[in-house]
């Protein structure tokens, strides 16, 4: 298939004929059945596909919590594919921000503590920790709610709170899984504000959505069906031409 | 050093989520602490149990002397051929001046100076007060040079009153206390076995452990008193101060070869005498004690074993209610280390803070046995805190290390997908 896009920004991620395959009891479940992709710094893009299309396994397999059954995956270079629980840990840690449908703050700390912890797995000092927490949490409009704890927050704040954790190590990409899949209209777009944003600034977005309103803020569109790529398309392509 | 720092900050963000946790389960926490703590208080109390134990035998030996050395028909060490014993003669307490004169001739010698003790058993009247079973000694003016006993008032009786067998007596705290309950022993006649003596001293408290060597309640009067009215014993033994306590086998060989000469012995014959000393006496007594020691921490050791259980269940549930949150942190980068030592802590300062709480209970009611009967051992001590609070981080390591290491192996994607 022919890209859709031209590569501006350097590859961070490359992945070529990855498959996944799952057992359940006697049966082997293929959830992805070879799928080659490029997405480069500085891109926003959207995976879509129907329920049980693979995306949640794409999502996984690209987000370094789980590795193909067959297939090459290098993320900035290095060969993910065959690394060990740890080494992938610590390019979630380090590359890798995750935005999760169910926010999925830790209910006990404040939104402070919650957005230092990437920092602490990663070994960065309290003081240094403490600002750079600030400076995320002030970038996604929260600066005035730090000692809030979740319960304390509304869900788009929540949110916000989980974006500034995902981003505070300056990850090479954000993953978002459904990431307003749990809150309403309004509040959507706030957040999809918020990735328009965090784009604008240069970061590399990758967004899980079935929702079309969703997917519309990206700049490129990947359908998967059935655990393969459908198609790949730039976001004129795909709906100012279908208008 | 990066690793360090990381470990460091991961240990510090554990303990703040395992406080957190404590808190926020509060109840569970305490009842699971229970546990613990009744453990931690069986164990030390069973240790400040032992450790007074330990005091007692050792007073006890203290009483025997470090530095004597007693001849005697019998071994203190347990024998199986007793009957070989049996037939031996008796120890004669005139042994101790023949033995005197060879110590004065011999020019390199251990021994200081041998002192008679002739031994029976004899009530002690006065007016209608009675202590029966007396631990009666007959010995000479020297007796205090070989004994670490303290005269509470009065004084020992001197050479004259020694040689001359006069009937006084120097006795036991004990029996002045059971016979003169509201004022001095001294210079009241009391009756010894019949024998009217006149108190001339009163020994100061020793203390007791088990009954065993109280000087407390034994009466001391002249050998030649003793004689007189009640005759020679097999217990009669002569009592030898050594010079250096460091030198106790080379005294003893000494020793040895002089009461062959007493004796009469021929080269071929065999020793028909022996040589005690505290030593062998503790030899005999050291696997009793840590007999009782190790059955007594076999069994409160079960006690926080259970204590253990508990805690090991509630960090199993705390792993499965948190299998999402676990899912997360490994998203934002938490290892295996990591996710297995925040469940391990949180064990440990569970285990840690009943260990403690466990400690102040034992330390308390120890004060209060002390207080209420002194007579009971036991011991707190500083090592008994250490020994406790190794004891509680152990408790939770072993019972933590199951459960935060199934949570450790968790696959992040499975833990995230949990509700
Ligand atoms: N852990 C798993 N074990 C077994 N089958 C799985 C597992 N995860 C996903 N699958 C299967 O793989 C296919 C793709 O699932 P998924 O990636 O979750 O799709 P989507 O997120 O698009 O709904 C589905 O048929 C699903 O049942
Ligand atoms: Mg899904």
């Amino acid at each position: 298939m022919e890209r859709a896009i031209r590569p501006k920004g350097k590859l961070v991620i490359q992945i070529e004929g990855v498959t996944k395959e799952y057992k359940m009891g006697d049966e082997i479940v293929k959830a992805l059945r070879g799928v080659s992709l490029s997405i480069y710094r500085n891109e926003y893009v959207a995976i879509m596909g129907p329920s049980g299309s693979g995306k949640s396994t794409m999502m996984n397999l690209l987000g370094c919590l789980d590795t193909p059954t067959a297939g090459k995956y290098e993320f900035n270079g290095k060969n993910v594919a065959a690394m060990e629980d740890d080494e992938l840990a610590a390019i979630r840690n380090k590359e890798i921000g995750f935005v999760f449908q169910t926010f999925n703050l830790l209910p006990r700390s404040d939104a402070l503590a919650n957005v230092e912890l990437p920092l602490v797995y990663a070994g960065v000092s309290g003081e240094e920790r403490r600002n750079r927490a600030l400076a995320a949490l002030e970038s996604v409009g929260l600066g005035s709610r730090v000692h809030h704890k979740p319960n304390e927050l509304s869900g788009g704040q929540r949110q916000r709170v989980a974006i500034a954790r995902a981003l505070v190590n300056n990850p090479s990409i954000i993953l978002a899984d459904e990431p307003t899949g749990n809150l309403d209209t309004k509040t959507s777009i706030d957040i999809m504000n918020v990735f328009e944003d965090l784009y604008n600034k240069g970061n590399t977005i990758i967004v899980v959505t079935h929702e079309e309103d969703i997917a519309r803020h990206a700049r490129r569109v990947v359908r998967l069906r059935d655990g393969l790529i459908e198609s790949d398309k730039t976001i004129s392509e795909e709906y100012l031409m279908q208008a | 050093m990066k690793e360090i720092k990381i470990l460091f900050y991961e240990f510090n963000e554990s303990v703040k989520i395992a406080f957190d946790q404590i808190r926020a389960n509060k109840m569970r926490s305490i009842l699971t602490a229970l546990g613990v703590i009744i453990g931690i208080l069986a164990v030390t109390l069973m240790g400040t149990a032992i450790n007074g134990i330990d005091k007692g035998f050792d007073n006890s030996l203290s009483m025997i002397g470090y530095d004597v050395l007693y001849v005697q028909k019998w071994p203190w060490a347990n024998v199986d051929d007793w009957w070989n014993y049996r037939n031996r003669r008796r120890i004669k307490t005139d042994y101790a001046e023949q033995l005197n004169k060879m110590i004065e001739a011999a020019p390199n010698t251990e021994l200081i100076t041998a002192v008679p003790q002739g031994v029976n058993i004899k009530s002690v009247k006065y007016e209608d007060n009675q202590v029966k079973g007396v631990f009666l000694l007959g010995t000479t003016d020297e007796y205090p040079i070989i004994s670490t006993v303290d005269l509470k008032e009065g004084r020992f009786f001197s050479t004259i009153e020694s040689r001359t067998g006069r009937p006084v007596c120097v006795i036991g705290y004990d029996i002045a206390d059971a016979l003169f309950p509201n004022g001095s022993a001294v210079d009241k006649v009391v009756q010894i076995g019949g024998v009217q003596c006149r108190v001339i001293g009163v020994l100061a408290k020793q203390g007791k452990f088990l009954g065993l060597f109280s000087f407390d309640s034994q009466a001391i009067i002249p050998l030649e008193l003793l004689q007189k009215h009640f005759g020679e014993t097999n217990n009669d033994r002569v009592v030898v101060k050594i010079k250096d306590k460091t030198r106790t086998l080379e005294a003893k060989d000494e020793l040895t070869g002089l009461m062959r000469r007493v004796r009469g012995l021929l080269p071929d014959q065999k020793d028909d005498f022996s040589i005690n000393e505290q030593q062998a006496f503790k030899s005999t007594l050291d696997p009793i004690k840590s007999g009782i020691a190790l059955a007594g921490l076999f069994i409160t050791g079960l006690s926080l074993f259970v204590g253990a259980i508990g805690i090991m269940n509630i960090t199993f549930v705390s792993v499965k209610e948190r299998t999402k949150e676990i899912g997360t942190r490994k998203a934002l980068g938490a290892r295996r280390r990591t996710i297995l030592m925040q469940f391990l802590i949180e064990a440990v300062s569970i285990c840690l803070v009943g260990g403690i709480v466990g400690l102040l209970l034992a330390w308390g009611m120890s004060m209060a046995i002390g207080a209420a009967a002194s007579s009971f051992p036991v011991s707190f001590s500083f090592d008994l805190v250490i020994v406790g609070m190794a004891a509680s981080i152990l408790t939770g390591i072993f019972s933590g290390f199951a459960p935060a290491f199934s949570a450790s192996k968790l696959d992040p994607v499975v833990a995230l997908r949990y509700e």
